[in-house]
């Protein structure tokens, strides 16, 4: 019999429910494999005590018939979800101590469908990197190495990077992700999963650490599509308590992989191939797109003519949310206090102390952009530029009704690889910002792995709420890519 | 668009983050190449274009003004660095 660790979450769902095994069997596989992994850095917190007794009373239910949609199923965190009773951090310093006394609407509503949580997944500090490498609580390690060198330790991607090695390592099932610029499917392209970020609406951010809330959003990261499907059904849906939340139902996710894409037209953007392409990335494109084709869709050349000034309008809008939002960090009400003789002087050592570099730099960028004197030339101009960005996709729509593009320029790079210039590092994001800034939903996959045996991602851009299409044409490219590869010694 | 040090320093001051003396020099340059970087947009012509403040095509949704929560004082200052008798507490602000 397989590893109850080695099932997707959808067939855990169903071995749960033929009674062949328990929450409790399979909580405890599973937490012998977090224990076992502590070397990735995946958790900031586990959480197995309150997981296990989870985990009976998920049996019980499921003996009074009462089973959720998510009965019985381990999965992780982001430590970006506030969760009641269970420490959260971003990841950073600022947020010492801090234990929020309510739950995340994301996290209540995976709990109350049954999910077995196992604890908070380590990510960069508020959300902010595409390493891991900007935690407080230090890197994630890719559990993926290279042929050449098993030894050299690889970083996860970002922010959810944790989210995404803890599915590759098989530690959860699943994991919730939330996705501003790409942080989602950057580090599920890296470790070889597949990760969705839903259309900007779609999934409440009340209780979410906000970090630019024009393009926040919280997704499924798993290691099917199906998986994705199944959790993301359980994620969605309306929530007055986020006034951006859309008021629209839910449809069923898993339906939607019916495998026929006959017909389906599938845009490819003339803009996507930049100088900086690996030529791996660009040759599982194309193969990408031959797969589709061979299942009847059709290829269409498309363009997306403001793409090259995605990098730089994201870098002013999220840099100038984010230093509104990380405001309330003040050392007065939660997390780490620096005393001062003033409360101005409190305030300044108390951020000094708990930001971390990346952090402090784009809190000082969103508020140079936003003072008086240049608000106009910056913040104004790139939400104006935010729109002929959107307007270019809802062109191509009109042509198209699923758009297929490369997830990352490279494959995973190494823990001491990575470019100290933060331009260089956010050039990773060139893909994913885009579909980001027109808040539409995007989709990452593993479509095959490069000649040093790293995964290499795809990804699938679909019109605002067709989730369905998305999870459609995934559903056959995963089929056609065989993607059955695993990290040495996972 | 070049940044000098006493260009960190007020930002830094309107942010509310306390900085070194030796940390101001290397900012300037990093927030400078930041900029330098972002420039690229003054060559698109956005004349007549709205500005995009969210994507969502919705207004934003009204609701009755009722209290719906409350009493929850003690939860609330749980987790603060000091509190006391139901406050959160401050350094002295008046002499």
């Amino acid at each position: 019999m397989t590893a109850l660790t080695d099932l997707t979450l959808a067939e855990a769902r169903d071995v749960l429910a033929r009674g062949e095994t328990s929450a409790v069997e399979l909580t405890r596989a599973f937490l012998d494999r977090v224990v076992a992994q502590r070397a990735l850095n995946a958790f900031i917190t586990e959480t197995a005590e309150l997981a296990l007794a989870e985990a009976a009373r998920s049996d019980a239910r499921r003996k009074l018939g009462e089973a959720g949609a998510m009965e019985g199923l381990p999965i992780g965190i982001k430590d970006l979800f506030c969760t009641e009773g269970v420490r959260t951090t971003a990841a950073s310093r600022i947020l010492d101590g801090f234990t929020p006394p309510y739950e995340s609407t994301i996290s209540a509503r995976l709990k109350a469908a049954g999910a077995i949580s196992l604890g908070k997944l380590n990510l960069d500090e508020f959300a902010m990197g595409s390493s891991n490498k900007t935690s407080a609580f230090g890197p994630v390690v890719n559990p993926w190495t290279r042929r050449s060198d098993r030894a050299a330790r690889l970083v996860p991607g970002g922010s959810s990077g944790g989210s995404a090695a803890a599915v590759a390592a098989r530690l959860v099932l699943g994991a919730t992700g939330t996705d501003t610029g790409g942080s989602i499917r950057q580090p599920a392209a890296f470790c070889g999963i597949t990760g969705i970020k839903p259309t900007y609406g779609r999934c409440s951010r009340w209780g979410v650490v906000a970090f630019a809330s024009s393009l926040d959003q919280a997704g499924p990261m798993a290691r099917t599509v199906r998986d994705c499907a199944i959790m993301l059904e359980t994620m969605a849906g309306y929530d007055p308590k986020d006034s951006t939340s859309v008021n629209r139902p839910v449809p069923d996710f898993e339906a939607a992989l019916t495998g026929d894409v006959r017909g389906l037209k599938v845009g490819i953007p003339r803009q996507y191939r930049p100088d900086g392409l690996s030529a791996e990335v660009a040759a599982v494109w194309d193969q990408g797109m031959e797969w589709l084709r061979a299942a009847g869709a059709e290829p269409v050349e498309i363009d997306l003519p403001h793409t090259k000034y995605a990098l730089p309008t994201y870098y002013i809008v999220a840099p100038a949310e984010a230093s509104s939002n990380l405001a309330r960090y003040d050392g007065l009400r939660f997390g780490q206090r620096v005393p001062g003789k003033s409360l101005d002087e409190m305030y300044a050592k108390t951020r000094a102390a708990g930001f971390g570099p990346e952090v402090r730099r784009r809190i000082m960028i969103g508020t140079y952009v936003l003072s008086a004197g240049y608000y106009d030339a910056y913040y104004a101009k790139a939400q104006k530029i935010r729109r002929l960005i959107a307007e270019d996709f809802r062109q191509a729509f009109e042509r198209v009704d699923v758009i297929l593009t490369p997830t990352a320029p490279t494959p995973a790079f190494g823990l001491d690889e990575s470019p100290d210039d933060p331009v260089t590092m956010w050039l990773n994001d060139i893909f994913t910002i885009p579909t980001s800034l027109a808040g539409l939903p995007g989709l990452s996959l593993p479509a095959g792995l490069s000649a040093e045996g790293l995964p290499l991602g795809l990804q699938l851009i679909g019109r605002p709420f067709d989730e369905e299409t998305v999870f459609k044409v995934a559903g056959v490219m995963e089929q056609a890519a065989g993607f059955d590869a695993r990290p040495e010694g996972v | 668009m070049s940044l000098d040090i006493t260009a960190v320093r007020a930002i830094a001051t309107l942010a509310r983050i306390e900085l070194a003396e030796e940390e101001l020099a290397p900012l300037a340059g990093e927030l400078s190449k930041i900029l330098d970087f972002v420039e690229q947009l003054s060559e698109v012509n956005t004349d007549g274009i709205a500005p995009m403040s969210s994507v969502a095509d919705q207004g934003l949704p009204m609701r009755a003004d009722l209290v719906t929560d409350g009493g929850i004082a003690d939860l609330i200052l749980a987790n603060a660095p000091e509190a006391a008798e139901g406050f959160f507490t401050v350094p002295k602000v008046v002499e």
